[in-house]
């Protein structure tokens, strides 16, 4: 809306760029450009949906053993044949699909949550923004692997007998992946919002007389938003593929719970008989993985004002 | 420039010390018992010996600057005496000692690093020597054929997990073609060409599973890095002068472009070795991560400690020198 408009006519302003709507919709046309972030789009869609919808449709209860119907390969009653004990394999990896996004999804929104939040307040108040940076630079330097096994080992009997054996795990296993994965989020928003906090509007809400941490939710956090969400994407990803790591080095959740690295860690050592054991799960992560990657890659390249089309 | 490393050097000591901290309050402070898994017919007052032995009768704070006296002291200068022969004082201190071996811990770590520094440093190497030109290639004929594969077998070896691929590997190479074992025998001496095939054969496989890893994470950093300097104004210049186009993207382009690319590289050396960490758990490679993982799985906590301290170290170092690099190779960076 420019000056010149108003003057001459007064009346609402007719769009001049028909083009552009709201943030969101915009995003969604530059999201449509990109071929691999829609085939992402399409293929963790139709996993999510699976895994959350399927175990309606495939009724067989994955903790059921069978154990005359042990080892078998694909067949109409089991699509991806059975375990070692007669567990059905496809009802299994549908159950451990459920976790292993359920896990992905919580440490990704505790990192954000952390994430922002150390970004926001380094990148909003100067006298925070030197302690906070010289904390996130310490974190960065951590170790993580070792320091996640070594977390697990300690305090997975404590949490074990606090929380049940499921739920305990889960809290330890989200809560590491997303206390050792929002540095970059922190670094990235404390960027955009030191760009942000010099601009006008904010100086005009200052004058106004708003309070600051109104500043912060209705004027900064909004501005931020598009790169939390590539953050956001690029988390799920990492946080799928560490909780399978921890899983397949056996210190991740406990043998009779599935999901999906601890399937392939309990396949691999039945690899010979029956390899198939392996292949479905290990499917399963890196399809995730690598269409979350292709969304985060086409959301990034979406709101890159470099590469804008118009 | 001089001042700048020695700025660094000096904030790296704080930095460490926190971390050397937070590690071990983190091991020591933890609610479980180093003594669970001893048999419970042993008698209180054996345990309690087996406790003082220990040194777990001292205070947390005493037994912290024990610890950091053993390791940045002793240690290294138990190290200086094997190399150098001369003994510095009486040359009897105290060594950091794993629990479950009663042997120093860092005679267990010089052991296992060769096995790692072999697995690890090849497929680095490989992994660089790869990726740069296919890297290079993708960005000069960006959208070609060879580009989009590239970048969507990169994306793909990017996102599958190196514990997959290497699994998947050993179902196709070794379980059904049977060209290569599927677990590194660390007893195997190389004394003929025999051996030394037998050497190559059994380090294939996981040397394979990291290089693709890593191929894959350095060629899309090598392609944003071309992409970004193929559009400069001195290229351009370059060209209307009438430099040969070889030249032009080789030693102009190119050499611009790997300035980020060689901080990447850097930085990336600590991740590698703690991404080992699987691939050594898969091919059953006794190299430090599989150490750290028994370790771990014993409850060894003075190794665990000076494992996870020796990382932090790594990632410490490698960042100093990606800074330090960063300074010498780009004569734009200046740091007052």
């Amino acid at each position: 809306m420019s000056d010149a408009a108003i003057a001459t006519t007064g009346a609402p302003v007719p769009q001049t760029r028909p083009q552009s709507g709201g943030f969101w919709p915009m995003l969604w046309r530059q999201f449509r450009a990109h071929k691999g972030g829609v085939a992402g789009l399409v293929v963790f869609t139709f996993i999510v949906a699976a895994v959350f919808i399927g175990p309606y449709i495939h009724t067989i209860d994955p903790a059921k053993l069978d154990i005359r119907a042990k080892n078998q390969g694909p067949s109409w009653e089991h699509p991806f044949g059975t375990d070692n004990l007669g567990r059905d394999m496809l009802a299994q990896v549908l159950a451990g699909g459920q976790i292993s996004l359920a896990v992905g999804m919580a440490a990704m929104l505790l990192a954000l949550v952390v994430g922002t939040l150390v970004g926001v307040l380094s990148g909003y108040s100067r006298k925070l923004d030197g302690p906070l940076m010289r904390f996130t630079d310490l974190f960065l330097a951590l170790p993580l692997l070792p320091l996640l096994l070594v977390i697990i080992m300690l305090f997975r009997d404590t949490l074990r007998t606090a929380f049940g054996p499921e739920t305990g795990i889960f809290i330890l296993i989200v809560f590491v992946i997303g206390i050792t994965s929002w540095m970059h989020t922190a670094r990235i928003v404390r960027g955009d919002v030191l760009a942000i906090k010099s601009q006008e509007f904010i100086l005009a809400a200052k004058s106004s007389g708003m309070r600051e941490h109104r500043i912060i939710i209705k004027h900064i956090l909004p501005n931020v938003m598009s790169s939390i969400m590539v953050s956001a994407t690029l988390g799920i990803a990492t946080a799928i593929i560490t909780e399978s790591a921890l899983s397949f080095l056996g210190l991740g959740f406990p043998p009779d719970f599935p999901t999906w690295g601890r399937l392939l860690f309990d396949g691999a050592n039945f690899l010979q008989i029956n390899p198939s054991r392996v292949l479905w799960p290990g499917l399963a992560i890196s399809l995730t993985v690598l269409s979350v990657n292709y969304i985060g890659d086409a959301i990034r390249d979406a709101l890159d004002p470099k590469a804008l089309k118009h | 420039m001089f001042t700048f490393t020695v700025r660094r050097l000096l904030f790296a000591v704080p930095t460490l010390l926190a971390i050397s901290f937070i590690i071990f309050a983190l091991l020591d402070l933890a609610p479980s018992d180093p003594l669970s898994d001893l048999p419970l017919t042993i008698p209180p007052e054996v345990r309690e010996q087996i406790r003082l032995a220990m040194g777990l009768d001292q205070p947390f704070i005493i037994r912290y600057f024990k610890w950091l006296q053993q390791f940045f002291i002793n240690e290294p200068l138990n190290i200086f005496e094997q190399i150098t022969g001369i003994t510095v004082g009486s040359g009897e201190r105290m060594r950091v000692l794993s629990w479950a071996t009663r042997s120093p811990v860092v005679d267990l770590i010089v052991q296992r690093l060769p096995q790692t520094l072999w697995v690890v440093g090849l497929s680095y190497l490989f992994g660089v020597l790869i990726a740069i030109p296919i890297g290079v290639i993708s960005a000069y004929r960006q959208y070609s054929w060879f580009d989009q594969i590239g970048t969507f077998v990169s994306m793909v070896g990017y996102s599958v997990p190196t514990f997959f691929t290497g699994v998947l590997l050993i179902v196709v190479f070794s379980s059904w073609l049977q060209w290569f074992p599927s677990i590194y025998d660390t007893t195997l001496v190389v004394n003929s060409w025999d051996s030394f095939i037998l050497q190559v054969k059994q380090m294939f496989l996981p040397v394979l599973v990291l290089t693709l890893f890593n191929v894959s994470q350095i060629s899309r950093f090598v392609r944003a890095s071309m992409l970004d300097n193929l559009n400069m104004d001195y290229v351009r210049t370059a060209r209307a002068k009438g430099v040969k186009e070889k030249i032009v993207l080789l030693v102009h382009v190119l050499r611009n472009s790997l300035i980020p690319v060689v901080t990447v590289i850097a930085l990336g050396v600590p991740t590698i070795f703690s991404g080992a960490i699987i691939t050594e758990q898969v091919f059953r490679v006794n190299g430090l991560g599989q150490l750290l993982i028994t370790a771990i799985q014993g409850a060894d906590i003075p190794l665990v400690q000076t494992l996870t301290f020796i990382f932090a170290i790594l990632i410490v170092l490698f960042n100093l020198i990606a800074d330090v690099l960063y300074g010498i190779l780009d004569p734009r960076i200046r740091y007052e």
